[in-house]
């Protein structure tokens, strides 16, 4: 092992200009040994070149499908040139974030935001080793050039290896502005790569969270009140007990655990447990309460995020003005692997094993709620069956340590997929109201968006209004068409529900209502919907470069198959511009098929193009599920859906075929986890117009709104 | 708490479970075989899919009462080592993002192309529909099987 001595900590934040990452070539602290961190070496490294030439890099963001423990790494690789993959990963626990910044897998940032830091680390550590090579060749560096492991000296045939290299270029200075590659040089980012876990995931040898198993573990179920805020008064101790290979009943904040030898033991011996329950205030809770509650807000004032010209006085003189009313509703993240997490919380210190998005943030909720030290608390990234945002909630974490301290015993939680549906933080239900005027030309003058919504920044971080209103009107706020008079407000319009993240969070709903309404003035304006955004996206190259874009390649206004017609939308989310063209049929009793989605995003520089396409398939999948099926209805305080037979996901047989074309520029990378989603939705709606005549004003799209007999 | 000997990949288990246990818990808890997931637990996504002599299953609702006597194979079973065509055909295509579901599509998927070596895309709606999956990756299971067709 090498160790750097010349470099100071300053230094490394002088060098990545992001709080506390840094190259350490070969720099390794480890922690103490105790057991608990051994097995997860806790270093301030993003890689280490050991002098066998053993590359090992630090990956610090959990994958949840996403890809990222295989995108990161290809960043790494490329910038240091190395083969590819001839590496070791570690996956980080969750470590501090002055350590490595944020590990949350959301927003889609991952690759965003570790640019920058991985590509500093990998020049950096490039940089030392050519550096380290010219002075032992007693040659100017600039005439070394590093490729793919060996430092090579062309003008005297000379080459090492970056392992002789290594200890050498530990003592040499850490330069301060390492040259990054030029992108015509990447020979890793921008080609397809295989995701390194694949092999793994094809043959079930894959760790997720649910799989875990410690010796000495329990596992354990936990009966929760299913109206929310309630409580559990009362319960069956001794029937649960009676259940063969229950070993335990311990009461934790959300309710009753049973703990035993094994899950089927644990969820029959919750059956039995026979649970009485406070319903508490939210009893007389229903979506008919909650769309009455959005008919009394949506008249209130509204908190302005935007205010152009003179939205009344430009509606009082528009030679035409169009109302609409847009309605969505809350929805489940329902990942298919339901929640777990497996705890074992002694006094002073607490090592947890979970399937999470957001470790940083169960780490510290943990630390703070059972008063450990942040260091005792060791919090392993499981592998994640999906999270969709579900998994950036730490509840679920802090649960089951509840339920390690009172057995004081390993165990781990498991929810079923009811627990997982009747105890989801879920995607606001909102309101859209929206009026637009028109000239005699046809050029929209005024545009007025009011999103009526139920707030996830006051309700769970105690948000205020201002905090609010920017989050649920994000996507309305920034519309990009040049409409000189333009006004979006927000009204407030919480519920007992639980609101939270899921994946493209507000832009799951803001474009549904944006470009449905567009699409609905260019109709009034008898112009082509491409057309018509076409003209107020002067300013807006990557706007019109992706719509372009997705208009030719899906033969935007070119014949179709009898019967099938198209829509189509577009929207900036997470730094991204995306567009899609939807090809739909109608049948007779209102059924809506799509055939076909074109997809075509501009996010800068693609890491990984075949992982791109997979995360921009699986975007428009999840948002075509919103559109066609997802509905989550409250009646009696709770949720009404359970499983899947009235929580339904799109089938293979209903797959439309989908292209993803990207543009090809310079431009960082930015999110691509998420941009796809918010264009599906109007895009079919759209399309169902052109199909039937009929405007889709709420999710999901119903039958029964669009049959024609 | 009974005695059953449930025949698993070729080998023989001899467990001593309750008796209404499905065959999920039974696989993955008792018999350390984690690499069939549990979703629904109702037979409504079928990520838990097994073979019971060759036919593909839903081992979150066959009771391990009803298991025995049958020769039951799991992903660890279905190759030594990735090798089987459909698993072949699943890297080639890249299909899985988180993955969770995979080894039940898998698992109908090898089913499928055992009884229909060559099917069509109707076929594959048919065999493969009951199976869900949260990421969206249909269009590349349909391709896979595809793959694995001309493969086999």
């Amino acid at each position: 092992m090498v160790t750097i001595t010349k470099v100071s900590r300053r230094d490394f934040l002088k060098i990545t200009g992001v709080a506390g990452t840094g190259l350490v070539l070969g720099f390794y602290l480890p922690l103490k040994p105790d057991g608990y961190a051994a097995a997860q070496p806790l270093t301030n490294a993003w890689l280490r070149i050991g002098p066998d030439g053993a590359v090992t890099f630090w990956v610090h963001r959990p994958d949840m499908g996403q890809g990222a423990r295989t995108a990161l790494p290809m960043i790494l690789a490329d910038e240091l040139d190395i083969e590819w993959p001839k590496f070791e990963r570690v996956f980080l626990p969750a470590v501090d974030p002055q350590v490595y910044g944020s590990q949350t897998a959301g927003g889609s940032t991952s690759i965003r935001t570790s640019w920058v830091p991985l590509r500093t680390a990998g020049a950096t550590a490039r940089s030392m080793l050519t550096a380290a090579a010219a002075e032992a060749w007693g040659v100017e560096a600039a005439s070394c050039r590093a490729s793919l492991g060996t430092v090579i000296h062309e003008a005297s045939g000379r080459s090492l290896s970056y392992g002789e290299l290594a200890e050498k270029a530990a003592t040499l200075p850490v330069p301060n502005y390492p040259a990054f590659k030029d992108p015509e040089d990447f020979h890793i980012i921008g080609k397809p790569t295989p995701r390194l876990d694949h092999p793994a995931r094809v043959q079930g040898s894959l760790t997720f969270g649910m799989d875990v198993k410690l010796p000495g573990m329990l596992y354990a179920c936990v009966a929760r009140c299913p109206v929310f805020g309630g409580t559990v008064t009362g319960y069956d101790e001794a029937a649960a007990r009676a259940v063969e290979g229950v070993r335990g009943v311990v009461e934790v904040p959300t309710g009753v655990a049973v703990l035993a030898e094994s899950t089927w033991a644990a969820m029959k011996g919750r059956r039995a447990l026979n649970c009485k329950f406070d319903y508490g205030e939210a009893a007389d809770l229903s979506s008919a309460k909650i769309a009455e509650l959005f008919d009394e807000k949506q008249g209130e004032e509204g908190y302005a995020t935007r205010d152009d010209g003179d939205v009344e006085a430009a509606l009082a003189g528009a030679d035409r003005v169009l109302n609409a009313v847009y309605d969505v509703p809350y929805l489940a993240h329902a990942p298919l692997e339901p929640m777990n997490c497996t705890a074992h919380a002694r006094d002073e210190r607490c090592e947890i094993w979970a399937p999470t998005q957001a470790p940083q943030w169960a780490h510290g909720v943990v630390a703070a709620t059972f008063g450990y030290a942040p260091e005792n608390v060791a919090l392993n990234i499981d592998f994640s069956g999906g999270g969709f945002g579900r998994r950036l909630m730490p509840d679920f974490v802090v649960e089951a340590v509840y339920v390690s301290k009172a057995a004081g015993a390993p165990v781990k939680v498991v929810w079923t997929r009811e627990d997982d549906m009747h105890h989801d933080f879920y995607r606001p239900a909102s309101r859209h109201i929206l009026s637009a005027g028109l000239d005699g030309s046809g050029n929209l003058v005024a545009w007025k968006h009011r999103v009526v919504a139920h707030s996830i920044a006051a309700t769970l971080h105690g948000g205020d209004l201002r905090q609010a209103a920017g989050e649920a009107t994000s996507g309305a706020t920034e519309l990009p068409y040049a409409i000189p008079n333009c006004r979006v407000d927000y009204c407030m319009a919480n519920t007992a529900v639980p609101v939270s993240y899921f994946r493209s969070v507000y832009n799951t709903q803001t474009p549904f209502a944006n470009e449905c309404f567009i699409d609905e003035l260019a109709a009034a304006a008898e112009m082509d919907p491409v057309a018509f955004r076409m003209r107020m996206l002067d300013d807006e190259p990557r706007h019109r470069g992706v719509l372009e874009l997705a208009a030719e390649k899906a033969g935007w206004g070119q014949s179709l198959p009898s019967g099938h017609h198209q829509g189509v939308a577009l929207h900036r989310s997470f730094g991204t511009w995306a567009a899609e063209v939807a090809e739909v049929s109608v049948r007779d009793d209102g059924s809506v098929r799509v055939h076909r989605v074109v997809c075509a995003v501009d996010c800068g520089i693609v890491v990984n193009p075949d992982d791109l396409a997979a995360q921009a398939e699986g975007a428009i999948v999840i948002g075509l599920t919103a559109a066609l099926k997802g509905e989550i209805t409250i009646d009696e305080g709770r949720v009404v859906q359970s499983n899947f037979h009235d929580y339904p996901l799109l089938r293979i047989s209903e797959m439309p075929e989908i292209e993803v074309h990207y543009i090809k520029n310079s431009e960082n990378p930015s999110g691509i986890g998420e941009p796809p989603l918010p264009p599906i939705g109007p895009a079919v709606a759209n399309a169902v117009f052109r199909a039937t005549g009929v405007r889709v004003r709420r999710l999901p799209i119903r039958p029964e709104d669009l049959r024609s007999t | 708490m009974a005695r059953f000997t449930l025949q698993v990949n070729g080998e023989s288990h001899t467990v001593n479970v309750d008796p209404d246990t499905p065959l999920l818990w039974v696989l993955r808890d008792t018999i350390g075989l984690t690499g069939t997931k549990f979703c629904c637990g109702a037979g409504l996504c079928r990520t838990c899919t097994v073979h019971m002599d060759g036919d593909p299953v839903p081992s979150c609702s066959i009771p391990v009462s009803s298991a025995e006597g049958s020769e039951i194979t799991t992903i660890e079973g279905l190759s030594g080592n990735g090798e089987h065509p459909v698993q072949q055909a699943w890297i080639a295509e890249q299909v899985p993002q988180c993955g969770y579901c995979q080894v039940g599509q898998i698992m109908g998927a090898a089913a499928l192309l055992a009884r229909n070596p060559r099917p069509s895309d109707a076929d594959i709606d048919e065999a493969m529909s009951p199976h869900l999956c949260r990421c969206g990756t249909y269009q590349r299971i349909r391709r896979a099987i595809h793959r694995a067709a001309e493969e086999v």
